[in-house]
């Protein structure tokens, strides 16, 4: 296989706790900690593996986003892509607008694989992979735990509410990752400052000819309803005395 | 009047539970007329089911061996074509939806609304993002057929009518060829559905082991729930995936959830804001998740199990 393209997007860090903004505009990202999606960085992995097993010859990245999204994608490239495209976006780029820019760099690239998280994990959004299948025209495998490629077909194994689902997919194709996929590598030193030399080209979202879609209007963030501190039981009797007096067992 | 469609899921010749519960939400719009679209090789028993969903107007359906197996890229261009004049396309938030609405949300050239907690108004809709850390209201403006994928978990289930009409539909066909089912391979259990069962025992990280997770089983039997578990223990293989509880795994709203050395790490707790009564059991009393807890008991689960077990006899 000649070439596999990922998706970087900036999220806030997993570890952070997010805040809604006090008048509800948004959420707090001042001065917050900002990572490559977790499940992104699952897919790119998967992408150095394969071409490490000799399955590919080159792994691009992508992101689109704020020139910020620079680092993740220099991350992208100390992890070990060959090379990254920077799709300039100041403002927050929806799903389906980020499947149709998607769709072009698949155009421009013609890649055999692309490879997409599950979701991103500041709009939970679980949509943009199925979206570019769609609009592509070509299969989709989602929530994939495992990839076997062969004879230009992927066996994917996918975690479903049932359990383990499999299908067989013609390539190209796009997968979008679950976390038990693979673990992450972590970034050497020495990669960062090779990283540096690698190729990251920049284009504006404008040369897309992509228009936002402003279909959503999001009139407020508020945060969720907390729930009230409950008690603590001294010990086991307790425990059951007082689930038995609410009727749970 | 507002017309809604909805896909129906299923498995096995019967009407996935998840179902019911985007009729209940289609019933927040207003003069909605709410039909149901069932795609399988043998359809009937499906859409007899959904017919007696209270609230359901007209059951479509297409019958065709391709829709076997829950493909998206087969089920996709015959939700498209049969959603044409609907106001509203509207399918559950599990796996099966989350596979296929955007793909169709994708053809009609829309975004989707993915997990719907509330409608507010026949335009206007809040959801979770951030892993449930904040709830936005979303207007979606007019002139655009709403794609939605519904969270069970904050719906009841409609109850029963007398059956509302079965009708087939249009057959779109085309199905493509590149995509095919294998096999699925699913914990055969005799345990009640972790996705709507009224009590549900979690085991974490703390069990150790898949044999030790064999206590979480034999309480969980002894009062009838389901059982769950935290991310760390099925990735350390103690259990399988679908047992996996939070924001990736499933978001349940049981009456009763016991976490059982679970520490509570923000992204399980987003799978069951929604619970009736949290009881945890952890043996750090600053564990987080006795924040959300209703009920805390701090102590060693290996001897807590145990002297459960026999509280109650
Ligand atoms: C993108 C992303 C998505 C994720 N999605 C999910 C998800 O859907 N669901 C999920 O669960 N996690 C998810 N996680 C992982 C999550 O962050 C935590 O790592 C995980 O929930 C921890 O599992 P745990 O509580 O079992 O383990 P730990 O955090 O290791 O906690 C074990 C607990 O057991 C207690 N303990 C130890 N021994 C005993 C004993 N003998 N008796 C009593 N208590 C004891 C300890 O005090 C501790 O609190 C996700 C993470 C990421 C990054
Ligand atoms: N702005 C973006 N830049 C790069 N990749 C993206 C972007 N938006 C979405 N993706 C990819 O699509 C996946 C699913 O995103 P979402 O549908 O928003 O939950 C992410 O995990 C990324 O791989």
């Amino acid at each position: 296989m000649d070439k596999i393209l990922v998706g970087l997007k900036r999220v806030v860090d997993y570890n952070v706790r997010i805040r809604v903004k006090t008048d509800g505009s948004g959420v707090e990202t001042d001065g917050v900690k900002m990572s490559i999606n977790p499940f992104d960085e699952i897919a790119l992995e998967e992408a150095l593996r394969i071409r490490e097993r000799g399955e590919a010859s080159e792994v691009v990245v992508f992101s689109i986003g704020p020139s910020d999204a620079q680092q993740q994608l220099r991350t992208g490239l100390a992890m070990g892509a060959d090379r990254a495209i920077l799709v300039e976006a100041a403002d927050a780029v929806d799903p389906l607008s980020a499947a149709k820019v998607i769709t072009k760099l698949i155009e421009a690239e013609s890649p055999e694989l692309v490879i997409l998280g599950k979701q991103a994990i500041d709009n939970d959004n679980n949509q943009t992979g199925q979206m570019v299948a769609a609009l592509w025209d070509r299969p989709q495998a989602t929530f994939a735990s495992k990839v076997e490629l062969a004879d230009g077909k992927a066996t994917v194994t996918r975690e479903v509410d049932a359990g383990l689902e499999t299908i067989e997919v013609d390539l190209p194709a796009v997968v979008t990752t679950d976390l038990r996929l693979n673990e992450p590598r972590y970034v050497k030193l020495p990669d960062i400052m090779k990283a540096k030399k690698k190729p990251l080209d920049t284009t504006p979202i404008a040369d897309f000819g992509v228009a936002p879609d402003d279909a959503f209007e999001v009139s407020e963030y508020a945060p969720p309803p907390q729930r009230s501190k409950g008690v603590m039981v001294e010990d086991t009797a307790a425990l059951v005395a007082a689930l038995k007096d609410k009727g749970l067992i | 009047m507002a017309s809604i469609l909805i896909v129906a899921e299923h498995a096995n010749g019967a009407l996935n539970p998840a179902t019911a519960k985007c009729v209940d939400c289609a019933r927040g719009i207003d003069g909605a007329d709410i039909h149901v679209l069932v795609l399988a090789d043998s359809p009937d028993a499906i859409a007899a089911e959904a017919a007696a969903l209270e609230g359901v107007g007209k059951v479509l359906t297409v019958a065709d061996a391709a829709f076997a197996a829950p493909l998206a890229a087969a089920l996709a261009p015959q939700v498209v074509a049969t959603a044409s004049g609907y106001d509203y396309v509207f399918g559950p938030s599990t796996t099966f939806g989350k596979d296929l609405m955007p793909r169709v949300a994708a053809l009609l050239g829309v975004n989707q609304l993915s997990d719907v907690m509330e409608v507010v108004d026949a335009r206007t809709f809040k959801r979770p993002i951030y892993a449930g850390n904040a709830i936005t209201t979303v207007r979606v403006r007019d002139g655009y057929t709403v794609v939605a994928t519904v969270r069970a978990a904050s719906y009841k289930a409609v109850g029963s009518q007398d059956a509302a009409p079965i009708e087939s539909a249009e057959a779109a066909g085309g199905t493509p060829a590149h995509t095919r089912f294998v096999s699925v391979q699913t914990g055969d259990s005799d345990r009640p559905d972790l996705q709507t069962a009224a009590r549900v025992i979690s085991g974490g990280r703390a069990l150790g082991s898949a044999d030790n997770f064999e206590i979480i089983y034999d309480l969980a039997d002894s009062v009838g729930a389901a059982v769950g578990a935290s991310r760390a223990a099925v990735d350390a293989g103690y259990v399988p995936n679908e047992l996996q509880v939070g924001q990736t795994g499933k978001i349940i709203a049981p009456e009763l959830y016991v976490a059982i050395g679970i520490s509570g790490a923000i992204q399980h707790l987003t799978g069951i804001k929604d619970a009736g009564t949290i009881v945890a059991i952890n043996k750090d009393e600053d564990a987080p998740i006795f924040e959300v807890a209703d009920i805390g008991l701090v102590g060693d689960l290996f001897k807590v199990i145990p002297e459960i077990k026999s509280a109650l006899g």
